[in-house]
This record gives C-alpha cells, sequence and structure tokens, in this order.
C-alpha cells in the first residue's frame, strides 16, 4: 500500500468538481418524481407521453352530453399541450401548470363509450387501463355508472374523475379513494334552492314528488324532500316512475286533484324533458290550488335538457352546476376558448369535465409524478379558484368539492337559443357544505 | 271519480297510440307473413318527417351584426325564418301549424318508404322463417335509428302543437264535474280523434273498396286469390306502403306529446307486439281494441290507490295480461285459427 499522495492536478479537480456538481444537482436537473416511488400501473416515466382515458356515452340517450364531454376533454388536451389560447390555465390559482404537458410529458388521450349502461362503462374504462396504458379516465352522465366506474377504478388502482353525476352517493355511502367528483349533488341543490323557494313560494305549500326509480332519482327526492319540510313545505306523496317511461301522463294526471300546489321533477335528461313537457300540457303551470299559482320545479337543470323541453322550461326553477353566461374570468376564458373552437357555448357537463382534466394534471404537477397514491394527496383539501365556480375546496374527506351553487330559472325572454337559463342567485359554498358523516361511506386505501 | 276519468281519458290516448303502431303490425303480418320488428322506427321515422319539415319551412336568413358580439367574441347572428322573410304572418302561421301540416309531407315520405322497405328488403324474407324476418328487421331498426341519430343528435327536438290547441281544456264543466276536476290537455284531445279517424279510414279502405276486398281475401287464403289470377304480391306491397303511412302519421301527431328521439320507435316496439299478441295475431279489430285495453289497464295501474296494495304494477301490467291472455285464449282476444299455429 503506497502511501505516498500524488499531487492533485488540474484534470482532476476538474473531473471532481462535474462529479460533485452533477450529484449536488440531481434531484432539480431530473425531478422531483426522482425520488417518488415508480410501482404503479400504468406509469409512464419510460414514455414521452401520457394518456389520459375519456370514457363519455357515445350511444345512447345521453349522446350529445357525451358529445359536449369530449369537445371539452380535447379542449383541455389541447390546453395542456400549450396549443390554442389556454383556456383556464389563464386564470386557474394556483397553478403549476406550465403549457408543455404534465410533468414534460405530451397529453395523449383514447376515448370510450359509456352507453350509460354500468357494465359498458366497465369493460370500456377496462380496456383503456389494460389495452392503453390510461393513468387517469374520466367522463359520463349518470351517476349508477360513475359510481360503478369508480369501484373499478379503486380495484385498479387508476384514477377517476368523475364526469357528470349528481347522487349523493357518488361521494357519500359509495365514494372511492380513486374516485373524484368536481360536479354539485342532490344534497347541494336541496340546500341551494331552499331559501329561494322560500323566498319565490313561501312557507306554506304542498309537495308532490315524481322521481326516477333509481340511485340518484332517490336521493335527489331526499333531499329536497328534507329542505321543503325544513321550510314548513308538506310531502303530499312520493311517486317512483320507471327510467325512460316516455308517456308520464298517468303519473301526471293525480297530481291534478291531490291538493298539492308544487310538482317536483326528480327527473333528468329524456324523462325531464318529457315528464315536463307533458306538466305544462296538462295545464299544471296555469292551474290556481289553495288559492297560490301551481309551481313545478326541477332540481337538476342542464342547457341540453332545456334545449329539449323547449318552451315549457319558462319560468322553472333549478339548479346547475355552471351556466356559460357566469362574468367571472374563468368562465369567460372557458367560454371563449370553447365558443371559438366549436361555434356554441359549452354545457355545464363540458365545463365539469374541462375542469376535472385540469385539476389532476394540476395535482400531477404538484405531487411531481404520476404515482396515484401521490396525485391523490396532492388533490385532497386541494384549494383553487379562477375554474368557473369561485374558490373551491376538493375535501379531502370524501372527494366532493364544494363551491358556490346555481339556483337558475328557465328564461322568459331569451335571447337566442343558447341563452335557456336565468340565474337568480349564486349560493355561496358556506351555505351547502355539509358533514360528510351524514352519508357515510369509506374512501378506502391509497395503496391497492 | 274524477281521477277515473283522467285516466280513462290517458289510457284512451295511450291506447290510440298502441292501436294505430299495432294496426300496421298486424296488417303487415296479416297480409304478408312477416313479423316486422321496424315497425317502431317506421312510427320514429313519421316522427321526425314533422320535424324535418319544422326545420325545412323554418330555414333561417342568418343576419351578421358586426357591431355586436357574442360571449366567445364571434360577430352576433340574428336569425329570421325566410318563409316570415317572405310570407309575412301566413308563415307564422305555417310555422305555428307545423305538426299538422307535416302530415301532407309525411304522406308521401312515409309511402316511399315503405314501398322501399318492401321491395328492397322484407321480400326476400317472405318464406324465411319468423326468426329470420325478426333478425332483419330488427337490424333495420337499428340502421334507421342510426341513420337519424347521425342527423338529428340524441337529445330529443321539441314540436310545438298550434297555439290553439296548446294548452288543457276543462273536460270536466261538459261531463258534470266541478270546474277545474276534469282538466286535459288538448292536443291529446285531438290525438285521440285522429287516431279514431285513422283506425276508422283503414278499416272502411279494407271494407269498402275493391282494393281492401282483394286485401282481406288474401289474408283469409292466399293461394286461392292467386289461383284466380289476382296479383296479391302488387297489393300486399301497397298494404305494407299502407302500414308505413299508418305508424308515420301516428309518429307525426304524437311529436307535441312526446319530443321526439331517434330512440322512441324502440320504446313503443315491444308494447305494440304486445297488443298485437292479446289482440290475437292476425286480427285488425283485436289490435285496436288490445291497445285501447292495455292503454287503460296501464293507466290504471300508475293510479296511487293501485299501487299502494301493488307496488310495481304500473311497470308490468301490460306483461301480465299478455300472460293471463295467453294462458287463458292461446290465439289472443279475437285471433283467427291458423294463424301463427302449425
Amino acid at each position: 500500500m503506497s502511501i505516498i499522495r500524488r499531487p492533485m492536478n488540474r484534470r482532476s479537480l476538474l473531473k471532481a468538481g462535474a462529479a460533485s456538481s452533477l450529484v449536488l444537482a440531481t434531484p432539480t436537473i431530473i425531478s422531483r418524481s426522482a425520488w417518488a416511488e415508480t410501482n404503479f400501473r400504468n406509469d409512464p416515466t419510460n414514455s414521452k407521453t401520457v394518456t389520459f382515458g375519456f370514457n363519455v356515452p357515445q350511444t345512447g340517450a345521453y349522446a350529445d352530453e357525451g358529445a359536449d364531454e369530449l369537445r371539452a376533454y380535447q379542449l383541455a388536451v389541447k390546453h395542456l399541450n400549450g396549443e390554442g389560447d389556454g383556456g383556464m390555465l389563464s386564470t386557474m390559482k394556483p397553478l403549476s401548470l406550465n403549457g408543455n404537458g404534465v410533468l414534460g410529458k405530451k397529453v395523449d388521450y383514447v376515448t370510450g363509450d359509456t352507453q350509460t349502461k354500468s357494465d359498458a362503462a366497465r369493460a370500456s374504462a377496462k380496456r383503456m387501463i389494460e389495452k392503453d396504458g390510461v393513468v387517469m379516465w374520466s367522463g359520463g352522465s349518470s351517476s349508477g355508472v360513475a359510481i360503478a366506474q369508480q369501484s373499478l377504478a379503486q380495484e385498479m388502482g387508476v384514477v377517476f374523475m368523475c364526469g357528470l353525476t349528481h347522487s349523493n352517493d357518488t361521494t357519500g355511502k359509495d365514494k372511492r379513494r380513486y374516485g373524484f367528483r368536481h360536479f354539485f349533488n342532490a344534497y347541494m341543490s336541496g340546500a341551494a334552492l331552499g331559501p329561494v323557494l322560500e323566498k319565490e313560494m313561501g312557507k306554506d305549500r304542498r309537495a308532490y314528488h315524481l322521481t326516477a326509480d333509481y340511485t340518484w332519482g332517490w336521493t335527489q327526492e331526499e333531499s329536497i324532500a328534507n329542505t321543503t319540510e325544513g321550510l314548513g313545505w308538506e310531502t303530499v306523496n312520493k311517486v317512483r316512475t320507471p327510467l325512460g317511461a316516455g308517456d308520464f301522463s298517468q303519473y301526471i294526471a293525480p297530481v291534478l286533484n291531490s291538493g298539492a300546489d308544487v310538482l317536483i321533477l326528480n327527473h333528468y335528461g329524456k324523462d325531464m324533458i318529457n315528464s315536463l313537457t307533458q306538466a305544462v300540457q296538462f295545464g299544471l303551470r296555469d292551474k290556481l290550488v289553495n288559492g297560490k299559482n301551481f309551481e313545478i320545479i326541477v332540481p337538476l337543470y342542464s342547457r341540453l335538457m332545456a334545449q329539449g323541453a323547449g318552451e315549457n322550461i319558462k319560468g322553472i326553477y333549478g339548479t346547475t352546476n355552471w351556466n356559460w353566461s357566469l362574468q367571472d374570468e374563468g368562465s369567460k376564458a372557458f367560454v371563449k376558448s370553447f365558443g371559438q373552437e366549436y361555434g356554441f357555448p359549452p354545457s355545464q357537463a363540458a365545463h365539469t369535465c374541462y375542469v376535472q382534466t385540469l385539476l389532476y394534471a394540476d395535482a400531477c404537477e404538484r405531487a411531481g409524478t404520476f404515482n396515484p397514491a401521490e396525485v391523490i394527496k396532492a388533490l385532497e383539501d386541494h384549494q383553487f379558484d379562477g375554474m368557473g365556480n369561485g374558490p373551491t375546496l376538493y375535501r379531502g374527506s370524501d372527494h366532493q368539492c364544494f363551491k358556490d351553487v346555481l339556483v337558475v330559472k328557465g328564461n322568459e325572454n331569451a335571447t337566442s337559443q343558447f341563452d335557456l337559463l336565468e340565474v337568480v342567485e349564486v349560493t355561496p359554498a358556506s351555505q351547502v357544505t355539509y358533514d360528510p358523516e351524514i352519508f357515510g361511506g369509506e374512501l378506502g386505501p391509497y395503496k391497492v | 271519480m274524477d281521477a277515473i276519468v283522467l285516466q280513462i281519458l290517458n289510457g284512451l290516448d295511450k291506447g290510440g297510440a298502441y292501436a294505430l303502431i299495432a294496426l300496421g303490425l298486424t296488417l303487415i303480418f296479416g297480409t304478408l307473413g312477416v313479423v316486422n320488428f321496424a315497425h317502431g322506427a317506421l312510427f320514429m321515422l313519421g316522427a321526425f318527417c314533422a320535424v324535418a319539415f319544422n326545420k325545412l319551412i323554418g330555414l333561417e336568413q342568418v343576419v351578421v351584426d358586426p357591431t355586436k358580439t357574442t360571449a366567445w367574441g364571434t360577430p352576433l347572428e340574428t336569425r329570421v325564418p325566410y318563409i316570415e322573410v317572405w310570407l309575412g304572418d301566413t308563415g307564422t302561421t305555417m310555422l305555428n301549424y307545423s305538426v299538422p301540416l307535416s302530415i301532407a309531407f309525411a304522406i308521401p315520405v312515409m309511402l316511399l318508404v315503405g314501398y322501399v322497405m318492401e321491395r328492397g328488403l322484407i321480400r326476400h324474407f317472405y318464406k324465411r322463417p319468423h326468426a329470420e324476418q325478426i333478425l332483419v328487421t330488427f337490424g333495420l331498426a337499428i340502421v334507421l335509428q342510426e341513420i337519424i341519430k347521425t342527423y338529428f343528435g340524441a337529445n330529443p327536438i321539441p314540436q310545438s302543437a298550434p297555439d290553439m290547441v296548446r294548452g288543457a281544456m276543462d273536460l270536466g264543466i261538459w261531463i258534470g264535474f266541478d270546474p277545474g276536476t276534469v282538466v286535459y290537455p288538448q292536443w291529446r284531445i285531438v290525438y285521440l280523434f285522429f287516431s279514431l279517424s285513422v283506425i276508422g279510414g283503414v278499416f272502411a279502405f279494407l271494407q269498402f273498396t275493391t282494393f281492401g276486398m282483394v286485401v282481406r281475401a288474401g289474408m283469409a287464403d292466399r293461394e286461392t286469390v292467386g289461383l284466380l289470377g289476382i296479383n296479391i304480391e302488387r297489393r300486399f306491397t301497397l298494404v305494407f306502403a299502407v302500414a308505413a303511412v299508418v305508424a308515420g302519421l301516428a309518429g307525426v301527431m304524437y311529436t307535441p306529446i312526446l319530443p321526439p328521439d331517434y330512440h322512441m320507435g324502440m320504446d313503443f316496439l315491444v308494447l305494440s307486439f304486445v297488443v298485437v299478441v292479446v289482440g290475437g295475431m292476425g286480427s285488425l279489430p283485436g289490435a285496436v281494441s288490445a291497445g285501447f285495453l292495455l292503454g287503460i289497464l296501464q293507466s290504471f295501474a300508475s293510479m296511487n290507490e293501485v299501487k299502494t296494495i301493488l307496488p310495481g304494477i304500473d311497470q308490468i301490467i301490460i306483461y301480465l295480461v299478455a300472460v293471463i291472455i295467453l294462458l287463458v285464449r292461446p290465439r289472443g282476444l279475437m285471433g283467427r285459427k291458423g294463424v301463427m299455429e302449425t
């Protein structure tokens, strides 16, 4: 063993310096994900792109709504990849995205057709996860379908960002760690509608419910009835109607002489269009009962449904998650992007899907990884603004977004075919927030 | 009592639609021996004749106002229907009456559709088993509804009844009830009378014309009519086209009641088949009576008083009646011997 120290020459000094700099700089040069766990499904680390899945109804009764969702997703991908005018990326706060994809990877996407059927949606999602390697999927227009996909998300360990789903169960008894909902729910509709109904219709009313016979209908009926009974209204009857009944006349006729002066239609989509159209044809809106004008309420509105119901929606109260007429900076930016791309304003379904995609991408940036366990943690209790609904919290305990809720009324003086809903009240988030314990459920583990 | 009257009216009205569809269905089965699962699609096509007619006469003149912009920054467009620009108040009236006026549009369209369907596809399946007829006509129904979806979208498209018959009328005061207790939509009453007229017209056509006599003879004994030197095939082609028109007209007039969408035919198809089976395969009076009977039963089964005793009965009543009828009278209420029997 030699004890003679060789003198350090200039070359050795430079080599040692370069090596030390490299070691010290590694975490910031490569990325924060350098230290993150990489053992997760569909890890895109070795790929130049990252793939999202958009599972929307492309056939069936909700195909038009699905088409609008898909337009929004395509726009979101464009904006994430730095194309177009950036949309809500210019208003979203806080923002970790910088328009070069997500974590430096260009965003790619695949689409699927839920057919608004739980089994078809699961099969399509499974194909996207196993064959196309998606790191996240999103979409849908039905609570039953959303709940079925959330369960799959938990089984497969891939995040599902719900599309349009309004049942309390989605983030209540059926909530899942891998499922997130930006859309509002039936409880929030009830809480937002209550004060407006009291102001417009008073405390002495008799309500008759017609309810679609499935999970969403049941939870909406319960939430709205709790609200109206809390106001002092009497519930005359709650009648369940089969999904897709078409002709509701046999259910509407008994309302006429039931003593009720309010009809609450817990229907969505085609059922809502048909039941509302037929209720108006039966002259309910022209009726005077108990000395009061008969009123109809549609707790969950959408612009596409309003288009289907035509002039029958005039003056009918309901709630909506978002409306294109909002004048905040986020909404204006999104409407401008969407309108310029497609020639008409986006629906609330398009809005929630667009926002969900950006929120997921932003969470990946903040987490510094696509690892779902870390992304979930980044989404939980995340507070953001500039997305069209005011300051919003993605509550960690049930994965439900809490934000302002819009109470709307069918526009009496529409200026265009899209100007169908008039915002009568923006109910603050604090008024629609509830204890997550009331709906029960277990989120499940982070790692599956 | 008022509730019972309302449900009878409802049932008659609903039954009118069932009867019209079932009438065409049983006419085709009785003459051609074809089980036509595309018949619901013909009802839907009729409804979309009303939509297409409304869109045609509602074609709009687009005027761009460069001084105003939309929320997304493009110049604002003001749209006025050409027909109003050209014809003034007459144009507005035509738009208001577009549903009844579209009958004139639907008749030739449905005649053509029926003729092409029969000559182009159905006639090749006359001698094939019923299962194959069902498969091919069901496939055709899916094709037709996908075509409609491609052009008109999946969302229901509302069609308004004319202003004059848009609201509800107080029928109660005419039949001795208190005012406001029996209130019924005017258009539904129009639909009931319309369906009765069409049914009456079809029966009169078959009963009082030579053509009808030959068709009835062909329904009873096709071979003998053929041996008499009558080209029964050609007549049956026309019968198919007439059945298509009947289903189409039922669809046209139903649009103000049910905003049409591409799937509405399927919703009515199964019910109409049950109506035909209950009425008796091949029996025209059977189909009509069963249509009204099942419509009324369905309405009564939806009454809260009935549902309290038998929950869910409203959803199964039609099938329950069909099962009972098939057990008690396997040929249906007015079924003829030898039809669908070997």
